[in-house]
């Protein structure tokens, strides 16, 4: 019983929202309008589940006092700030339990919660992202070598799209007549972008579209049921 | 004037930028401490837009304001409530109603909008006639566009064995895949550079001020 | 002289950055052409009525801000210039800071532009396709208030804007999912209405078989280069045109890397058959 129910909830909402498509009129319209919001507010405690599960999975590590729990007690100290921040004087336009927190504005032109979002979390969040030019860098000079036709063709297209997006392709073409102007640097990337991209990406999308299409079907009917878990 | 607190957290941004780029150089307890406050405050910022954005708007201030009115709305709250039932393997089974409900959902929402969008639209977009096209190049290019699609979604259809004349569909579709894949290197070498400009935009500019 | 691995790896890392940051030091100053698809994204913004009421979603978060952050300055701009009313709303957390901070860069060339009747930041909502559908049904029922929690009714550029089919275009900058494809997916193919956006350039691919005769995406904007075209578009010498020769530079760099790397393979594979 503890998985059958949910089966049965899973196929009656999956099946109203398919019925509300081709019967868009009442009630079938009313009821898929309150399941989005439902949606949106259910979804709301999912992100709390993770946030909660983040805090029991760090607390066990400082607990045990595991390799480096040092670390993750900073991240806890810092994820405590932040909440406490945000909860007592709110965050840009939205009051906290204290108010809007005027004296801080005054004194540092920010909430105490932006002014954590404004000068750590950005430089935190950006530079962890950028670390990424390094890599591919190093990535391009080992890996990116020719073996046969195929990496061929990765190379040369690769090679026209790196130097197409810059300047320097609008430059070093930039001579040519207008009658030749389809082998301009940045023309060829466009093309290769819109047609041999544009075909084999279609390709994925309407073969991924298939994938995602049958397994919806396979949940809503039931036959999918490994989102519920284990048997207990 | 520019005022003490917009100074240090100047330096402070730049400490941090200085401790995530050090990784470059091997890993170290700086990286590492920059790294789980990055984790912590990002958990922080989902958690406090998470009341601020849904639960105070789309669900308290309308069970304060008109709670009689609004008292459908108790049921995705209790949902909701049975959700965080998870983090206990005893009651785990209870969430198991409000996640059946989402998924259900969204596998209803998926199958309408990915029939349409991803494979109707798309099929549709592939049927074009390659010579209505004002120019050569783009005549060449329909007939690429069209071989391509086709080609690469023989190549993604496994159900047969493919050999001998059925797989040259299949090869054709690996080159046009081939294309795709070396266009996305070059993109993605064009993203991660930016971030990086970004970065040092940073630091150059509103730190050092050697940016004019 | 034999290079260790590790040592070959500290040098590429310190050539690139010394590459990257030399531009922003010294600029040069070139210039880019404009693709055909970044002209379409704005041809639709051109081509809207004045007045008209539009909605820009900020799906995207610091990380990819360097790139994504110029797109939306440029469109809010192009918007105001044609005097048309922006609604800001975010699919991500994170998104609704970037809004503000959009604003804040545009509002300094256009003070008479006022918050509520030019504006308004709507801010987050979580749910991705599914809130989108419901925007379309009806967008104070998602938006009860805006993020400052002023109510919906009380913001005087959203009278008689009650679902998505209200707006005259939605532009979705996105630097993953929930973002652009949800959009398309909803708005545009479900609504009907005109779908523009921007992302990422590592996304740009996967996004290009939207642009086609359906019209599911008019036009889209990949990366910083993009970002570029559309400043220059609409005369706006803002912060991706100023970041373009760096980026310029480092690719002819990572040009260089793979091409010593294969001629390091190709010296390695000769060595190896000898």
């Amino acid at each position: 019983m503890k998985r059958s129910f949910p089966l049965v909830f899973a196929f009656i909402v999956g099946f109203l929202v398919l019925l509300a498509e081709f019967i868009p009129h009442r009630p079938f319209n009313d009821l898929i309008s309150t399941l989005e919001n439902w949606f949106m507010i259910i979804s709301g405690f999912a992100i709390l589940l993770g946030q909660i599960s983040l805090i029991r999975v760090n607390s066990q590590i400082i607990a045990h006092k595991e390799e480096n729990w040092q670390y993750h007690l900073a991240g806890m100290i810092s994820f405590a700030l932040m909440l406490i921040f945000g909860l007592l004087w709110g965050m840009r336009e939205a009051p906290g339990l204290l108010g809007s927190g005027e004296s801080f504005v005054n004194q540092m032109g920010m909430k105490p919660f932006d002014y954590l979002f404004t000068y750590a979390y950005m430089p935190l969040s950006a530079t962890v992202f950028s670390l990424l030019a390094f890599f591919i860098a190093s990535a391009a000079y080992r890996a990116f070598i020719i073996r046969g036709f195929e990496s061929n063709l990765l190379m040369i297209t690769a090679v026209i799209v790196i130097i197409g997006r810059t300047s320097i392709g609008s430059m070093l073409t930039g001579w040519l007549p207008e009658s030749l102007r389809f082998w301009h640097i940045p023309n060829l990337a466009d093309f290769i972008m819109e047609y041999p991209n544009t075909a084999a990406q279609r390709a994925i999308m309407i073969s991924a579209g298939l994938g995602i299409v049958g397994s919806s079907l396979r949940i809503i009917l039931g036959i999918e049921r490994s989102y519920l878990g284990g048997d207990k | 004037m520019t005022s003490f607190f917009t100074t240090f957290g100047i330096w402070l941004s730049a400490l941090f930028t200085i401790s995530i780029f050090s990784f470059l150089y091997k890993d170290n307890p700086l990286y590492k401490f920059s790294e789980q406050v990055f984790v912590g405050l990002s958990a922080a910022y989902w958690l406090v837009n998470i009341i601020y954005s849904i639960m105070i708007p789309n669900l308290f201030s309308k069970l304060i304001g008109d709670f009689s009115g609004n008292l459908i709305l108790l049921i995705p709250a209790a949902l909701g409530l049975m959700m965080l039932m998870r983090i206990h393997p005893a009651t785990q089974w209870i969430s198991r109603y409000p996640i059946a409900i989402m998924i259900g959902t969204t596998a209803g929402i998926s199958m309408l909008r990915y029939m349409k969008s991803d494979i109707l639209n798309q099929v549709t977009a592939t049927m074009i006639n390659p010579f209505a096209a004002s120019s050569t190049g783009a005549v060449i290019g329909n007939i690429l566009l069209i071989i391509g699609t086709l080609c690469g979604v023989y190549f993604f259809y496994f159900s047969k064995k493919q050999e001998g004349f059925f797989a040259v569909p299949s090869k054709i579709g690996i080159w046009f895949l081939m294309i795709s894949f070396g266009a996305t290197f070059g993109y993605t070498v064009m993203a991660r550079i930016s971030l990086l400009i970004g970065r040092l935009e940073f630091l150059l500019g509103n730190w050092l001020h050697l940016i004019k | 002289m034999k290079i260790s691995s590790s040592t070959e790896r500290k040098i590429i890392y310190s050539v690139l950055f010394i590459a990257v940051a030399l531009p922003l030091l010294f600029p040069i100053g070139w210039k880019t052409d404009v693709s055909g698809y970044t002209r379409m994204a704005y041809d639709l913004i051109e081509e809207s009525p004045d007045e008209s009421v539009v909605l820009i979603s900020f799906d995207y978060d610091p990380s990819t801000m360097t790139e994504i952050q110029p797109m939306a300055e440029a469109q809010i701009e192009h918007a105001f210039k044609r005097n048309q009313r922006v609604i800001a709303t975010a699919l991500w957390p994170m998104g609704v800071q970037m809004a503000e901070q959009a604003f804040s860069s545009v509002i300094k060339n256009y003070p008479d532009k006022q918050y509520g009747i030019d504006y308004v930041n709507l801010g987050y909502k979580v749910g991705g396709m599914v809130t989108i559908q419901a925007m379309g049904r009806n967008l104070s029922e998602v938006y009860p208030a805006d993020q400052g929690g002023t109510p919906y009714a009380e913001l005087p550029m959203l009278k008689g804007i009650n679902r998505l089919k209200d707006l005259a275009w939605i532009s979705s900058l996105s630097s993953g999912t929930p973002g652009l494809k949800e959009w398309v997916m909803v708005a545009g193919d479900s609504y009907g209405v005109p779908v523009t956006g921007g992302c990422t350039a590592i996304s740009a691919p996967g996004f290009f078989p939207y642009v086609n005769e359906q019209r599911q995406l008019y036009g889209l904007l990949g990366g910083l280069k993009a970002a570029s075209e559309y400043e220059g578009l609409i005369d706006r010498i803002g912060p991706a045109t100023m970041k373009m020769d760096a980026q310029s530079i480092a690719h002819l760099l990572i040009l260089i890397f793979i091409a010593i790397g294969n001629v390091k393979a190709y010296v390695s594979r000769r060595r190896v058959a000898q």
